[in-house]
C-alpha cells in the first residue's frame, strides 16, 4: 500500500467519493463556526476597530493562494517525473481555485486597506507580489485552455509551473528591493515575539482550517470532474474511430 | 551553430519587417508617451528611465512570436530537431540571433530616444549599459515563451500573458539602475543583480525552452 496507488483513476474516484462528503461537511462546519465566532464574538481591536475582522477572510485566502501554487508545483513535478495523470489533473483543477483565492486576498486587502492606510491600492511589495502571482495563475490557466492535446497541455503547463515558481520567488525578492512596504510583516509565526492576540488567534486558526478543507473539497470535486471529462473524451474518440 | 546563427540573422535582416519593426515600434512608443502625460520636460525626464525600459521590453516582445513560428510552419524546426545540434543549442542560438537583431539595436537606439524624453545627462551611459546587460535576458526568457506557444495558431496574446510576468525582475533591476544613476545614488547592486538574472536565465532557460519544443514536436 503506497500513495502511488491513488494514481489509478478508478482508485482515486472510489476514495475521493468516500472522502468528499466528510471534507465538505468539515469545511462548512469550520468556516461557519470560525467566521461567526470571528465576526460576532471577538472584541474590536483597540486601534483598528471592527475592521480587524476582515482578517478571518484575508489571512486564510492569502495563505491558500501561495500554498495552492506550491501544491501545483509538487503535482506538476510528480507528473513530469512519474507520469501520473491524476496528479496533473489535480494541478489543473487547483489553478482556478488558487486564482480566486488570490483575488479574494487582494480584494479583502483593498477593503481593509482603505480605512486603515487610506488607500485601496499601494505598490507595496506584498501587494505587488500577489498581483504578479495572480498573473502567473492566469497564464497557467490560459495555456491549459489554449492547447488541445491533453498530454501536450499537461507537459507544457507543468514546465510553466516549474519556471513560474522560480520566477515568482525571484520577483518576490526583486520587488522587496524595489519598494518599501506598508504591509506588516508576519504576525502568525510560531517563533515571533509579537503575534496576533489569542482572542483573534483561535477563530483565525479555525478559519484557516476551514479554508484548507474547503480547498480540498473543491479540489476533489474539480479533479473528479476532470477525470470524468477525460473519460468522456476517450469514449467519444472510441465511438468516432469505431 | 554558427551556420544557424548566420541563417537566422540573414532571415531577420532580409525577410523584411522583423528587424526594423521593433525599433520603429520603440520610437512610436516613446513618441506617444508625451502625448499621454503632457510635454513638461521635467516630468518626462523623471519618468524617462522607466518608459525607455518598458518600451524596450515591449518592442522585444513584439518580435518573439516569429522566433520559432516560421521554422515550425515550414518544417525547418523538425530538421533542426534531428540535426546533431542539441535542441538546447538551437534555442540558445536562436535567442542570440533574436538579441542581435532586436535587443542590440534597441540598446544602441535607446540613448537617442532618451534625448526625446529629456533623460538627465548621468542616465545615458547607464541606460546603455543596463540595456546591454539586461536585454539578453529578455530574449532568452522570450524564447522560452515562444517555445511554449509555437504549436498554437494564434499564440501571440497568450505569449504576452506568459512572458510579461517573467520579465518583472529584469525590468525592476534594469530601470532601477537608470533611476539610481539619474538620482546620483550607488547602482552597482542593481547592476550586479541584473547581470545575475541575465546569466542565470541564459544558463537555465534554454533547457526549459528545448523541453517545450520537444513536447510540441511530439
Amino acid at each position: 500500500m503506497s500513495i502511488w496507488e491513488y494514481a489509478n483513476p478508478v482508485r482515486f474516484m472510489r476514495t475521493s467519493a468516500v472522502l468528499l462528503p466528510w471534507v465538505s461537511v468539515g469545511a462548512a462546519l469550520c468556516l461557519s463556526v470560525g467566521l461567526i465566532w470571528g465576526f460576532f464574538f471577538t472584541p474590536d481591536d483597540y486601534r483598528q476597530g471592527s475592521t480587524v475582522k476582515i482578517i478571518y477572510l484575508h489571512v486564510p485566502s492569502a495563505m491558500m493562494a501561495i500554498n495552492i501554487w506550491a501544491m501545483m508545483l509538487v503535482t506538476s513535478l510528480i507528473w513530469v517525473i512519474r507520469r501520473h495523470h491524476v496528479s496533473v489533473l489535480a494541478a489543473k483543477a487547483a489553478a482556478p481555485i488558487g486564482a480566486i483565492m488570490t483575488m479574494i486576498a487582494l480584494a479583502t486587502g483593498a477593503i481593509w486597506g482603505q480605512p486603515m492606510w487610506g488607500t485601496w491600492w499601494e505598490w507595496d511589495p506584498r501587494l505587488t507580489a500577489f498581483l504578479i502571482l495572480f498573473l502567473f495563475y492566469l497564464g497557467y490557466i490560459a495555456l491549459w485552455a489554449a492547447l488541445e492535446n491533453p498530454d501536450t497541455a499537461a507537459d507544457l503547463t507543468s514546465i510553466v509551473c516549474l519556471v513560474g515558481s522560480v520566477f515568482a520567488v525571484i520577483s518576490r525578492y526583486a520587488i522587496n528591493f524595489w519598494n518599501q512596504g506598508l504591509h506588516q510583516g508576519a504576525s502568525l509565526s510560531l517563533d515571533a515575539e509579537e503575534n496576533v492576540s489569542d482572542v483573534f488567534w483561535q477563530p483565525l486558526v479555525l478559519c484557516i482550517v476551514g479554508f484548507i478543507l474547503l480547498f480540498v473539497a473543491l479540489l476533489l470535486v474539480r479533479t473528479r470532474t476532470e477525470i470524468r471529462a477525460r473519460r468522456l473524451m476517450a469514449l467519444k474518440l472510441r465511438e468516432r474511430t469505431a | 551553430m554558427r551556420a544557424l546563427l548566420r541563417r537566422d540573422l540573414a532571415l531577420a535582416v532580409r525577410a523584411g519587417g522583423g528587424f526594423g519593426l521593433s525599433l520603429a515600434f520603440f520610437l512610436i512608443l516613446v513618441t506617444l508617451v508625451p502625448f499621454g502625460v503632457g510635454p513638461q520636460s521635467e516630468l518626462l525626464g523623471r519618468i524617462a528611465p522607466g518608459i525607455l525600459w518598458v518600451g524596450a521590453l515591449l518592442a522585444c516582445l513584439l518580435s518573439l512570436d516569429r522566433l520559432f513560428q516560421l521554422d515550425w510552419e515550414d518544417g525547418s524546426l523538425d530538421l533542426l530537431a534531428v540535426s546533431p545540434l542539441p535542441m538546447e543549442g538551437v534555442v540558445a542560438t536562436k535567442a542570440l540571433a533574436h538579441w542581435l537583431t532586436t535587443g542590440l539595436p534597441l540598446t544602441i537606439a535607446a540613448p537617442l530616444f532618451g534625448v526625446l524624453l529629456n533623460l538627465p545627462i548621468p542616465g545615458y551611459l547607464w541606460l546603455f549599459l543596463s540595456l546591454l546587460i539586461g536585454t539578453p535576458a529578455l530574449s532568452v526568457i522570450g524564447s522560452f515563451g515562444a517555445a511554449l506557444t509555437v504549436g498554437l495558431k494564434r499564440g501571440g496574446l497568450l505569449l504576452s500573458l506568459l512572458v510579461l510576468p517573467l520579465y518583472v525582475p529584469t525590468l525592476i533591476f534594469g530601470a532601477e539602475v537608470v533611476r539610481r544613476a539619474v538620482d546620483g545614488m550607488t547602482l552597482l547592486t542593481s547592476l550586479a543583480m541584473l547581470g545575475g538574472i541575465t546569466m542565470a536565465a541564459w544558463a537555465l532557460l534554454p533547457f526549459a525552452a528545448a523541453a517545450a519544443i520537444r513536447i510540441n514536436l511530439r
